[in-house]
């Protein structure tokens, strides 16, 4: 069997009395979409940002590649090559399209134009920048110069999952990435992370819209009480199954995983 | 036919507001250029005087000081941050270089030195109580505005400083050279080079992509790895210095170290940032359009002045003024796309 590309194991987040994730587990492999739903309170947002470095565990492991890390920081998950897309948080409005992509990791000019002048290579950014995008079929974007804040909710995500591939070189995390957009442009996003994968990144999906999950997932890890209570495929599970074992309604599948 | 016609009439005047706010929008400098332009324009018909090379010189040297001031309060709003402490720290800065000659009778550049770091400790302990307590900027400069104040009249005794009795290098700052019949003073040469800096550092490199971001959205900025303690923190510490600088300038302007001037100073400080077209809100804006925001204050007073309106109504006009351009950034934000 193939190693993962991320494994957590047992993981465990404690606030005070409340229990926040409880002994979970989960595997990434190569090439694929893997959702993660869950109720309110199931822990999938916990599980994610101890994924992404937003979060410490108190207990349990993470593997990437198949060895341990352990994060401390959102940008230590970066460095190790794991990107996170916020739901809300994604993008500095303000900025443009290049800005954005860029922005914590921007390269400056050569010689002493860069170094001593600390001069950033706009052109170079700005072309890399188009390159990407375009390489994801993100066509709509004319400007790259164009403020973020122009832009319609989905062409944001679009820049958001655009900036994650481009830098993401193991996985790819996208935190509730269709929640505030129409159906057309939740339909061009979805389209966005099989592209994303389909470059062989895998992709973790947290999503409580059971339509797109079942639509672009490869595997289905279902959260429940701050565990992981079976892991399903929309070809072997219906969608209201789902939501029965997710709500705890109908007794969870035999064998996870 | 009547109801098509209203249709009609209201897109077409929908249009051009629209595009006006997508203008103004994508060239948040535009705006207050046209004021001061208007501005310049109107008092010059008025009056003569106002738009000769003598008159105009005195514009310059009259807001120098407050653009000095502003250009730091630019960095800090832009943050989405606000510093009430901006002009006790230069004033407070002015009498430690004019003590540091006089009581501690060190040569001139050391004193200097000396009172431009003291300027930059003060400005790094704002920007520590903001990003360490994490405490409001406005809680922060309101007490720190107090405390420099007040050690401002105990170390001073409430005196000024002469500027016969400091070293040249003190009222330098206060000497100019002619252009012409035009007067360039070497505070207002420093001031536009320190703005020349601060628009390039603002747009072209890493350091300015980062303090827009971090006043745009600061939890966004932290989750794209942008380290926004450390932004905040260095934008505090680098407008004390330009504070402390603004302090030198001030030295060379009144020919002295006075400690019982300036109380203005802070909010005129912010006034020129508002005008300049800078949101109070934070991401939006620029160092350019503060250096014009300046000049419209200092073209405002003095072409009131000229054109013989008390100087009472000045206050009441420039006033009027702030309240336009914060609602003309309310508008241009709920820009639509």
């Amino acid at each position: 069997m193939t190693t993962p590309v991320l494994q957590a194991k047992d993981l465990t987040k404690r606030y005070g009395r409340v229990v926040a994730i409880d002994g979970s587990d989960l595997e990434l492999y190569p090439g694929e979409i893997l959702a993660v739903i869950g109720d309110n309170g199931a822990g999938k947002s916990s599980l994610i940002k101890a994924l992404s470095g937003a979060l410490i565990p108190d207990r349990g492991e993470i593997l990437l590649d198949g060895s341990p890390v352990h994060f401390r920081s959102p940008m230590d998950a970066r460095q190790a090559g794991i990107e996170t897309v916020y739901q809300t948080l994604a993008v500095a409005p303000g900025l443009d399209i290049a800005d954005n992509l860029f922005l914590g990791r921007e390269e400056r000019r050569s010689g002493v134009l860069g170094s001593v002048f600390r001069m950033l290579d706009r052109k170079h950014m700005r072309s890399e920048a188009a390159r990407h995008m375009s390489e994801l079929g993100v066509a709509t974007l004319q400007n790259i110069g164009q403020a973020v804040e122009s832009l319609s909710g989905g062409q944001r995500q679009a820049v958001a999952v655009a900036r994650s591939a481009a830098f993401g070189s193991k996985v790819v995390i996208l935190d509730e990435p269709t929640a505030a957009l129409g159906v057309k442009e939740g339909n061009r996003v979805l389209q966005l992370i099989r592209d994303v994968r389909d470059r062989g990144l895998p992709v973790i999906l947290i999503s409580h819209n059971m339509p797109h999950v079942f639509e672009v997932a490869d595997r289905i890890h279902i959260q429940r009480l701050g565990r992981r209570v079976a892991v399903i495929t929309p070809k072997t599970h219906s969608m209201s199954e789902a939501v029965a074992i997710m709500t705890g309604a109908a007794a969870p599948p035999e064998n996870p995983a | 036919m009547a109801t098509t016609t209203a249709d009609f009439e209201v897109k077409s005047h929908d249009s051009f507001g629209l595009r006006l706010q997508h203008l103004l929008h994508g060239n948040p400098v535009l705006g207050p250029l046209a004021v001061l332009l208007v501005a310049i324009i109107a008092f010059s018909i008025v009056n003569g005087r106002f738009f000769s090379a003598a008159n105009l010189s005195l514009v310059l040297l009259q807001v120098t000081v407050i653009a000095t001031l502003a250009l730091g309060q630019t960095l800090i709003i832009l943050t989405a941050g606000i510093d009430l402490s901006a002009g006790a720290i230069a004033v407070f800065s002015s009498i430690l270089m004019a003590l540091f000659c006089t009581d501690a009778g060190l040569p001139g550049p050391i004193a200097l030195l000396l009172g431009l770091a003291c300027g930059t400790v003060m400005g790094a302990i704002n920007g520590a109580l903001v990003t360490r307590i994490k405490l409001p900027p406005f809680i922060v400069t309101l007490g720190t505005l107090t405390i420099f104040f007040s050690l401002n009249s105990v170390v001073s005794n409430s005196e000024t400083v002469r500027g016969t009795d400091m070293p040249g290098l003190m009222t330098w700052t206060g000497e100019s050279i002619p252009i012409g019949s035009f007067r360039l003073s070497y505070g207002s040469i420093i001031m536009l080079l320190l703005f020349g800096f601060f628009a390039y550092a603002l747009s072209s490199t890493a350091w300015g992509k980062h303090v827009y971001a971090t006043g745009d959205d600061v939890e966004a900025a932290r989750l794209a790895g942008i380290r926004t303690g450390r932004v905040l923190f260095s934008v505090y510490t680098v407008a004390g210095l330009l504070y402390a600088v603004a302090g030198w300038i001030l030295i060379g302007r009144l020919a002295s170290a006075s400690p019982n001037v300036g109380t203005e100073y802070n909010l005129d400080s912010i006034t020129a940032v508002v005008l300049g077209g800078t949101s109070l809100f934070g991401g939006r804006g620029g160092v350019i359009g503060t250096l014009i925001g300046a000049l419209i204050v200092g073209v405002f007073r003095n072409g009131l002045q000229l054109s013989g309106v008390e100087v009472v109504w000045q206050g009441f006009a420039i006033g009027l003024l702030v309240l336009i351009a914060v609602s003309l950034d309310q508008w241009i934000r709920k820009v639509k796309t």
